[in-house]
């Protein structure tokens, strides 16, 4: 064997990430027919992210029932698996041989597969510390929620015994139930917006157990300690410091899609999402490369990134069936404060978007707000929403608009007053 | 071989002991290494390299830029010329990319031509001088504005912790007793031998090698010395995702100013881009933190290099600090009487002259005394591959075949394998936490930080420490 042999094969369509947005989509996809459904996962297990989230409130939208991330994970391989999809794990993708063709590593060697549709469905991370840029020194206890509920979770590891919490959108929360389940302490939840981003129950029910300082406009200056954490200097916005004595911190929430593969195949990024640009049926404006999930909205509820494989399966099957490739070209842009908007491509005489809406984030909260959406300085709609959007949190917008759209203009965009 | 973490010392008398393995400390060990002496190396944290050695901008400097007739300017190039040699020897990622002084005034333009000339005095005269055009030909994303640049085809970048590691490897191997967590303390000098007190008891040697870095100042003071005085000077740096990488292809240096050698922007060999570092005196050995004015000034002259590299991710911000002293020149002093060397102010270019300052100490040595003896063969080491110049594991179908674990990818953003997690945490000097396993590895070093990995890679740590325990307390 020289050092570079690689097997070599084809499957229809190879689906990369078996979180519930892949899962969901080769499941279709296999009970539709198609032959050759591959889903690779670089994780020993399949099931994404919600297998390491140990609490309930994952399957309501997709599933209509609830139930822990670890189930709902089980589910979904399940599902995928009788439809008669090929799950392979501890397998990752590297990289590009060729439009549509991959290459992978896995302990059984290295393979390239080539398929008639990729799927791309690599999921979102949060924002490290150092992504954020807050100084200070080195020290060991400073984690994500991603890395936090590995450890408590997946390998039963001690964390720290006093957590701060950096953020306050419903990952956070999360955070606060895992730290609380490894028996450390919540010194403080802190947030640089004026209030919690998270459902006020779900924040009460939280503070009733576990009683933490929620320090709202506050940012963090500072981590120190040398070898391990010992305190995490704050500034609020009125300018009073603070330093709060703590062993861990957990940077939660400012999500980042993992794009790696989508980057490296050179498939254009929409500058909001950060994610592949991608139309109503998913496509990217690589010729048979989709893409699902927490790629395109960092983060949705995993209920979602399902629906989105569902709701993939159509496009995907008519791409098997020869419909040539044509994403919809028209570029929909969000300007401050709002985050991002998906889907961020459309074709005005194409189909809707996933539910007849777009999905919007902000940065901060607006009351009320009123969204003008236009194209070279022609109102294409404008209205009120009903209530305060937060960010962190989704808030929606119809699509009846888009057929006004001109196919050939420049970019739409959406901005708020 | 031996490396001791814990328990008494042995009760021997050494030949050398030498303080600190640092890149400079570890490259003494290895020379001496090549006689039949009795060598400690002793190093007051838990791994090699811990100090100023794992936090610097990694890059093998030619020299051309050195004063001429200094003792630096002769260490640095013959380290360079030495150390070339042997990453090509070891597999130490080495990627000779060459450098870029960018002039970005009329002043600056100006100053090129005598730079080349300071060059060839230095013994180097590759550089050469291009118009704005050529620049930007072989720099297409640096920002606007460029006037020229003197180019020094022999910079590289290299892996500074693979150096270190190399050395003490080598040395381990070789023989050299490597003590970690064993800090030197107060030091008597006798007639016959130097008894340095540690916590872990009294280190006894005939001669003795102060390569304490940022504290060999206070060393050299306890043995009666005072020529110079450390003080820290903090270089901060901001290293980008490897999406950054296509941006830039050279070393690009500002042109040297009194203040120093300013900020660059220049690839890793693990792929990244970095930016930095600042130069800022301070008081504090041990401030090795970032500051957000730090981070603030180098995001801004950033944006003047390369505007671009500004809108990727940050994949790690750090910052080293200086062995600077009041001389303008490396503090290599031999004290035969106490058959001592002090190697001190070991500024900026240590990584790179760490192979000729060792040869030169081991010479000092003699000086003092010291019979090496004849020099012998020692085993030459080879090193894992952690740069991106050539094959990792993961991309190796023949590693994979003869062992399934160089397949399974546990890091994902670095793409280290279990194989080489298992490799380096069973190695002859095995990292003491995980940062020591990431500076072997590169795992946890990629751009989530342990998002995904930081819980798999923390439980085959612990699992492999686990069981070194298990064995040592068998013994
Ligand atoms: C820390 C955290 C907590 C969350 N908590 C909740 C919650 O409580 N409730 C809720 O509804 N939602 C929660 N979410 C969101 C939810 O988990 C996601 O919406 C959902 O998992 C997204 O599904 P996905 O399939 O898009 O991506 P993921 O679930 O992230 O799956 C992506 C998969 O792709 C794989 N992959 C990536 N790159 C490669 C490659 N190159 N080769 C092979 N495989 C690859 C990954 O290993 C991963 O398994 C949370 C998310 C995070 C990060
Ligand atoms: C920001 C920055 C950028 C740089 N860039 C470059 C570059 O591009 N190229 C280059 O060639 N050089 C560069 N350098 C310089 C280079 O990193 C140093 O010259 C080199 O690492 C010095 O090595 P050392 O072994 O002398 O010191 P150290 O690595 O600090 O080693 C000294 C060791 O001694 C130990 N020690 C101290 N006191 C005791 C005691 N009492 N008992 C036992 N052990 C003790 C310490 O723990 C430490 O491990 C840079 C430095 C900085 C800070």
């Amino acid at each position: 064997m020289t050092p570079t042999d690689r097997t070599h094969r084809t499957v229809d369509v190879l689906v990369i990430g078996a979180g519930p947005a892949g899962l969901a989509l080769a499941a279709r996809l296999a009970a539709a027919g198609v032959d050759r459904v591959e889903v690779l996962d670089r994780e020993p297990q399949a099931g994404g992210v919600p297998r390491h989230c140990h609490h309930t409130g994952f399957g309501l939208r997709d599933l209509r029932r609830v139930m822990s991330g670890p189930d709902y994970a089980r589910h979904h391989i399940a599902a995928a698996t009788r439809a008669g999809a090929v799950l392979r794990t501890s397998v990752t993708a590297t990289g590009w041989a060729a439009p549509r063709t991959v290459d992978i590593t896995g302990p059984t060697g290295l393979e390239r597969i080539t398929a008639t549709a990729v799927v791309l469905a690599t999921g979102a991370r949060e924002r490290p510390r150092s992504a954020r840029l807050v100084p200070g020194t080195r020290p060991a206890g400073v984690l994500t929620t991603g890395q936090l509920q590995q450890a408590v979770h997946l390998h039963h590891q001690h964390v720290g015994r006093r957590a701060v919490i950096v953020g306050a959108e419903r990952v956070g929360y999360s955070a606060v139930a895992t730290l609380r389940r490894a028996g450390a302490e919540v010194a403080a939840m802190v947030t640089d917006q004026p209030r919690h981003q998270t459902h006020p129950a779900r924040h009460l029910a939280t503070r009733l157990r576990s009683g933490f300082p929620l320090v709202t406009d506050a940012t963090v200056t500072e981590l120190t300690g040398q070898g391990r954490l010992e305190s995490v200097r704050l500034r609020h916005r009125d300018g009073r410091t603070a330093a709060v004595a703590c062993d861990t911190v957990v940077f939660t929430g400012d999500w980042i899609p993992d794009h790696e593969l989508a980057r490296s195949a050179g498939i254009a990024l929409d500058p909001g999402t950060r994610g592949p640009a991608a139309d109503a049926e998913f496509r990217t404006g690589e010729p048979g490369v989709f893409a699902v999930g927490n790629l395109l909205h960092p983060v949705e509820t995993a209920d979602i990134a399902a629906l989105d494989g569902r709701l993939a399966a159509g496009p995907v099957l008519r791409h098997l069936a020869g419909r040539p490739w044509t994403p919809g070209a028209l570029p929909v842009r969000v300007e401050a404060p709002l985050l991002w908007v998906s889907p961020n491509r459309i074709a005005p005489d194409g189909p809707r978007p996933p539910r007849g809406r777009f999905t919007l984030r902000t940065t901060r909260f607006l009351t009320r707000p009123v969204l003008t959406v236009a194209q070279d300085g022609r109102t294409l709609h404008r209205g009120r929403l009903p209530r305060t959007v937060a960010p962190g949190r989704p808030f929606h917008l119809p699509a009846d608009w888009i057929v006004g759209a001109d196919a050939h203009g420049g970019p739409v965009r959406i901005t708020v007053d | 071989m031996t490396v001791t973490t814990t328990g008494d010392l042995p009760g021997e008398v050494y030949d050398v002991a030498i303080i600190g393995a640092g890149v400079v400390g570890t490259a003494i060990a290895r020379e001496l290494a090549r006689h039949r002496l009795r060598i400690a190396l002793v190093e007051a944290s838990d791994d090699v390299g811990n100090g100023t050695s794992k936090a610097n901008t990694a890059i093998l400097h030619t020299g051309f830029d050195a004063t001429p007739g200094t003792l630096e300017a002769r260490l640095v190039r013959e380290g360079y010329q030495r150390l070339t040699a042997y990453a090509a020897e070891t597999g130490i990622p080495l990627e000779p990319l060459g450098a870029l002084l960018v002039a970005w005034d009329a002043e600056q333009l100006a100053a090129l031509p005598s730079l080349a000339e300071k060059a060839v005095r230095n013994g180097y005269d590759e550089t050469s001088i291009l118009d704005a055009d050529a620049v930007y030909a072989r720099e297409p994303h640096l920002g606007p504005g460029a006037l020229g640049a003197l180019e020094v085809p022999g910079e590289s970048i290299i892996c500074p912790w693979t150096t270190t590691l190399a050395y003490a490897t080598q040395a381990v191997r070789a023989g050299v007793a490597l003590h970690l967590n064993c800090p030197a303390g107060a030091i008597t000098t006798g007639e016959d031998h130097h008894e340095i007190a540690t916590p872990r008891g009294v280190l006894r040697t005939r001669h003795l090698v102060n390569a304490a870095g940022l504290y060999s100042d206070e060393i050299n003071r306890r043995l009666g010395h005072g020529e110079f005085t450390v003080t820290p000077r903090r270089g901060q740096l901001i290293v980008f995702d490897k999406f950054a990488r296509g941006l830039v292809d050279h070393i690009l240096l500002p042109v040297p100013t009194a203040l120093g050698k300013g900020v660059l922007v220049a690839p890793t060999v693990y792929g990244n881009v970095m930016l930095g570092p600042t130069a800022e005196d301070l008081d504090d050995k041990t401030a090795t933190g970032s500051s957000a004015d730090g981070l603030a000034s180098l995001r801004e002259k950033g944006a003047r290099i390369m505007p671009e590299l500004l809108a990727e991710e940050v994949t790690a911000v750090y910052a080293g600090l200086r062995a600077a002293t009041e001389h303008g020149d490396y503090q290599i002093h031999a004290d035969p009487g106490r058959r001592y060397v002090a190697v001190g102010g070991i500024r900026s270019t240590g990584l790179t002259a760490s192979m000729a300052i060792a040869a030169h100490v081991a010479e000092l040595l003699t000086e003092c005394g010291l019979d090496p003896g004849p020099e012998r063969e020692i085993e030459p080491v080879r090193m894992p591959t952690i740069g991106e110049a050539f094959p990792r594991p993961y991309q190796r179908a023949d590693l994979i075949a003869a062992d399934p674990a160089y397949g399974t990818v546990v890091c994902h953003c670095e793409r280290v394998t279990r194989g080489e997690i298992r490799d380096a945490l069973t190695a002859t000097v095995p990292p003491g936490s995980l940062e020591g396993l990431r500076r072997r590895t590169r795992a946890l070093g990629g751009r989530c930080q342990g998002f995904f990995c930081g819980a798999a890679v923390r439980a085959q740590f612990d699992a492999a420490t686990a069981a070194q325990d298990r064995t040592e307390a068998r013994r």
